[in-house]
């Protein structure tokens, strides 16, 4: 059997006494596609937030490509090969996309630490953002600043600043949540565009339109893994319709 | 942000050893006479309790509206020279009417404050600081320009001006007085918070402040209440203080890194940890400026910096500063 | 988390795909930079002092600009770089027996090294935290240098400080010493208008703006914290040199609560993350301090009621507030 790309074993974590997220082991093959749903307050965003780091678990373990990770600060794992989307659109809204992109190239290279040369002035990374920001078909504004976007297409920078970090492992919060049914369609198929060796994990809760896209799928329950297997397995499963539609 | 909880109660334990041992240390090592330790020990024990009246307010502030109040050592020293000038125009009048006149007229000024400057910026945490560190520069300037350069002196209640003689020694009563005033404070303030309608809705906003406005407190009431509460115990305190440090300028820049050092320590929010963090201070600064009065700053900077190195959100607070 | 609102329009304007040099834009430099070297052809040796004493200003002003603008870290007590630059330098030369040149180097050096321990510990928070423990560290440095008065000489402050000759020219003079002022302002100026423009100065605003994001996208953020606080310390610690130098004398006020207000107060009155707006921000309250007081004799009175102005009506700060009317006027940005 081939290394998971992210094996998460036994993962607990209390916010003051409360448990957000209870022994929760998940193991995710390259290449997957896996799709975590769940009843708001599930604890998808925070399960999330503790595979990029942002809070460490209460106890467990979570390894990217077999090397444990449990407690390396976020952007250690950003250098792993691990990129994620927010929920929450969180882009630099006084700043241009094509600024946006470059700051997710950079953030993987060594230029970040010059202290001499002025970003703009980096072509090669300016190209490579707008290469990036064609995949989401937003190169034509690639000089305007987020505040002048839709909230639709700030959907996409969101996408686009994972993308441009060519990740290995790929996190992706609810990248449908907000959307019309047009731009629905356009991110599902920015998404089932993405290689097949990236490795991506999906919070969603437009069960229609990300069950296309998942392989397999995990269903949380105030903080438990529910459900866990095949696509089919788990939509046909007694205990996803309870969770869902109250028995 | 990160805890565990066990590893976290190691730290925790380990840093209170390490603050006890090194107060311990500095205590024993002062000792030259038994006199001399029963009165640095009553020192410490009151600049703690005046201490604690400041910080209270100021932690509580802080927890509730996320508001660092610069301007809270002005207000203990305002509360000072009201409370010095009160009885300089009264014959007659107590220094506990005093201090209570004076703290009622710096509530006041503090709901002022609140309603009218700082609610206008309650998006703007950092023109809110910005503001209350001009408001300071403004009252200290107030009140060099109303009661001149030199120190006016609070005078000692009658009752309490002679100490209190028991197995041989003597003990400095009005200090004991301020403790057992702060003490009384700490345990009305617990009570107020723990067993009235108002300190639970003022806890329900410390923890969570949307959660607060969703059950449908009266989040601004309870600002100003709160900000009213913190601004009058702290120009009480001024008075409370004034037998002993008497009312000068350049009080309030005395007082306040000290308050703010309680603060970091204790973590903000918490009413325990203002408490215990006041009075490692009150006992830290009042030795090290016996033992090392050129270097008291020094050693106030060590607890501090202990502190916020293994544990930044202070040593009993629930947030992050 | 504390976070200067800015207006998107300021914000539009310090883009930073914005193209740089407009013939505008030279042209204001050229006739600033000109008038500048000139001034003490035209002008008398009160307005000159008042001019490096901007200078000087201005020059810690940046330097807190890059903790306040570029890193969104509202430090308060940014003064104590300047203030142990100066007592280090006045203290190496006047007791320690050191000549000008080791004095100052000691005095750059000894405070960087104390801006990178201060920012260990003031790092360890964000926001108020931040502000809150870099103005208690500054207070506990203040108390030393007023109470350790064997070392520090107290509140008599350190006197007996010369000034000193570099590359053999003399700049006792009000004019000589302004040049010189002026010459490392320039300096300063142009090396940190790199560091914010630069790559690192790009992640730096990221920090400020998306710090977890940053984090996500693989910057160590703290790091880029870390070395802003030290960049920063160390430009406050140049302009704690040409303070000391051209007071010849140093008083523990200059590491108060105060001089840090002061530079906090230049910084936002001028605009924040803006590059001229500290150098307007400290010429403001230089002058107000220099001018003004001389009538009002009230500093602190006259400092605190700028803030409240400055805070209350004009939180943008003075430069991007008429650039903001400047476009209007001409009908240009949007």
């Amino acid at each position: 059997m081939t290394t998971p790309a992210l094996e998460i074993i036994d993962l607990n974590k209390n916010f003051g006494g409360l448990p957000a997220t209870q022994n929760v082991s998940i193991s995710v093959q390259p290449g997957e596609r896996r799709l975590i749903i769940g009843p708001n307050g599930a604890g998808k965003t925070t399960l999330f937030n503790q595979i990029t780091g942002d809070f460490f678990p209460t106890s467990g373990t979570i390894k990217l490509f077999g090397k444990e990770v449990t407690r390396l600060r976020p952007h250690k794992r950003a250098h792993m090969g691990l990129a994620r989307t927010y929920q929450i659109i969180t882009l630099f809204n006084k700043d241009t996309l094509v600024h946006n992109i470059t700051l997710g190239l950079l953030g993987l290279r060594t230029t970040r630490w010059n202290m001499l040369r002025p970003l703009a002035t980096y072509g090669d990374m300016r190209t490579e953002a707008i290469r990036v920001l064609g995949l989401v078909n937003l190169d034509h504004l690639a000089d305007r600043p987020v505040t002048d976007i839709s909230y639709g297409e700030k959907r996409r920078v969101e996408i686009a600043m994972a993308l441009a970090q060519k990740p290995k492992v790929l996190l992706l919060d609810e990248p449908l949540a907000g959307l019309s049914a047009g731009e629905r369609t356009n991110v599902k198929d920015l998404v089932a565009s993405i290689p097949r060796e990236v490795t991506v994990v999906m919070i969603e809760h437009d069960m229609d339109t990300a069950l296309e896209l998942a392989e397999t799928v995990t269903l949380l329950h105030y903080g438990k893994v529910i459900v866990d297997g095949p696509h089919d397995a788990v939509v046909a499963d007694e205990k996803t319709r309870e969770v869902y539609l109250g028995h | 942000m990160q805890s565990g909880s066990n590893s976290t109660r190691t730290v925790l334990a380990l840093l209170a050893i390490l603050i006890v041992g090194a107060v311990s240390f500095s205590y024993i090592a002062s000792i030259r006479s038994a006199q001399f330790a029963i009165v640095q020990t009553l020192n410490s024990l009151a600049l703690g309790g005046l201490l604690f009246l400041l910080a209270a307010g100021f932690s509580l502030i802080f927890g509730l509206m996320r508001l660092a109040n610069l301007t809270h050592g002005a207000l203990f020293m305002l509360g000072a020279y009201i409370g010095a000038n009160i009885m300089r125009s009264f014959e007659g009048v107590s220094l506990w009417a005093a201090m209570i006149g004076a703290g009622l007229l710096v509530a006041v000024m503090g709901g002022l404050l609140e309603r009218f400057v700082l609610r206008r910026l309650s998006n703007n945490s950092l023109g809110q600081v910005l503001v209350t560190l001009g408001m300071s520069f403004i009252i200290a300037d107030a009140c060099l320009i109303i009661w001149g350069g030199d120190p006016i002196p609070v005078p000692t209640p009658p009752d309490l001006r002679s100490p209190i003689r028991a197995f041989g020694y003597a003990f400095p009563s009005y200090r004991l007085a301020v403790v057992v005033l702060a003490v009384v404070a700490a345990i009305a303030l617990y009570l107020l918070l723990e067993r009235t309608r108002l300190g639970a809705m003022i806890r329900a906003g410390v923890d969570d402040m949307q959660m607060a406005r969703a059950v449908g407190i009266p989040v601004s009431k309870l600002f100003t209440a709160v900000f009213m509460l913190g601004a009058g115990v702290a120009g009480a305190a001024g008075v409370l203080g004034g037998p002993i440090m008497s009312a000068y300028p350049g009080l309030d820049a005395d007082m306040l890194p000290l308050a703010l050092i309680v603060v970091i320590l204790g973590g903000v929010g918490s009413l325990f940890g203002a408490f215990v963090g006041s009075f490692i201070i009150g006992f830290i600064y009042t030795f090290g400026t016996a033992l090392l009065p050129d270097l008291a700053y020094v050693i106030l900077f060590l607890p501090m910096i202990v502190v916020i190195a293994f544990r930044p959100q202070g040593l009993f607070g629930r947030i992050a500063a | 988390m504390s976070k200067v609102e800015a207006t998107d329009t300021a914000a539009a304007a310090a883009a930073p795909v914005e193209k740089r040099n407009t013939p505008l834009r030279l042209a204001v430099y050229a006739v600033s930079g000109a008038l500048l070297l000139a001034l003490p052809l035209f002008s008398g040796d009160f307005y000159i002092n008042l001019a490096s004493q901007i200078l000087i200003a201005a020059i810690f002003a940046l330097s807190l600009n890059l903790l306040v603008g570029y890193g969104g870290l509202s430090s308060l007590g940014h003064a104590s770089f300047l203030g142990l630059s100066a007592y280090f330098a006045a203290w190496f030369f006047t007791r320690g027996g050191m000549d000008h040149t080791s004095s100052a180097l000691i005095a750059l050096f000894g405070t960087t090294v104390v801006a990178g321990l201060f920012g260990l510990i003031a790092l360890r928070a964000s926001g108020l935290g931040f502000l809150m423990i870099t103005l208690a560290l500054s207070q506990v440095l203040w108390g030393v240098a007023f109470r350790w008065s064997s070392v520090t000489n107290g509140d008599n402050g350190l006197s007996g400080l010369t000034r000193p000759m570099p590359f053999g020219l003399d700049i006792n003079g009000a004019d000589s010493f302004y040049w010189f002022s002026l010459v490392i302002f320039a300096v300063s100026f142009v090396l940190m208008a790199v560091f914010t423009e630069s790559a690192f100065g790009s992640a730096l605003r990221g920090t400020r703006d998306q710090p977890r994001r940053m984090a996500a996208l693989g910057f160590d953020v703290w790091l880029i914290r870390w070395i802003t606080f030290v960049y920063a310390g160390f430009w406050g610690a140049v302009a704690g040199l040409l303070y000391v130098y051209y007071h010849k004398y140093i008083h523990p006020t200059s590491l108060s609560i105060t001089a840090s207000a002061e530079g906090l107060l230049a910084v936002i009155a001028g605009g924040s993350g803006t590059l001229g707006g500290p150098v307007v921000g400290a010429a403001l309250v230089m002058i107000l301090k220099n001018y003004a007081s001389a009538y009002v004799e009230r500093w602190n009175m006259l400092l605190g009621l700028v803030f409240l102005f400055i805070v209350i009506f004009m939180p943008e700060g003075l430069v991007p507030g008429t650039k903001r009317l400047w476009k209007r006027f001409t009908g240009g940005g949007k």
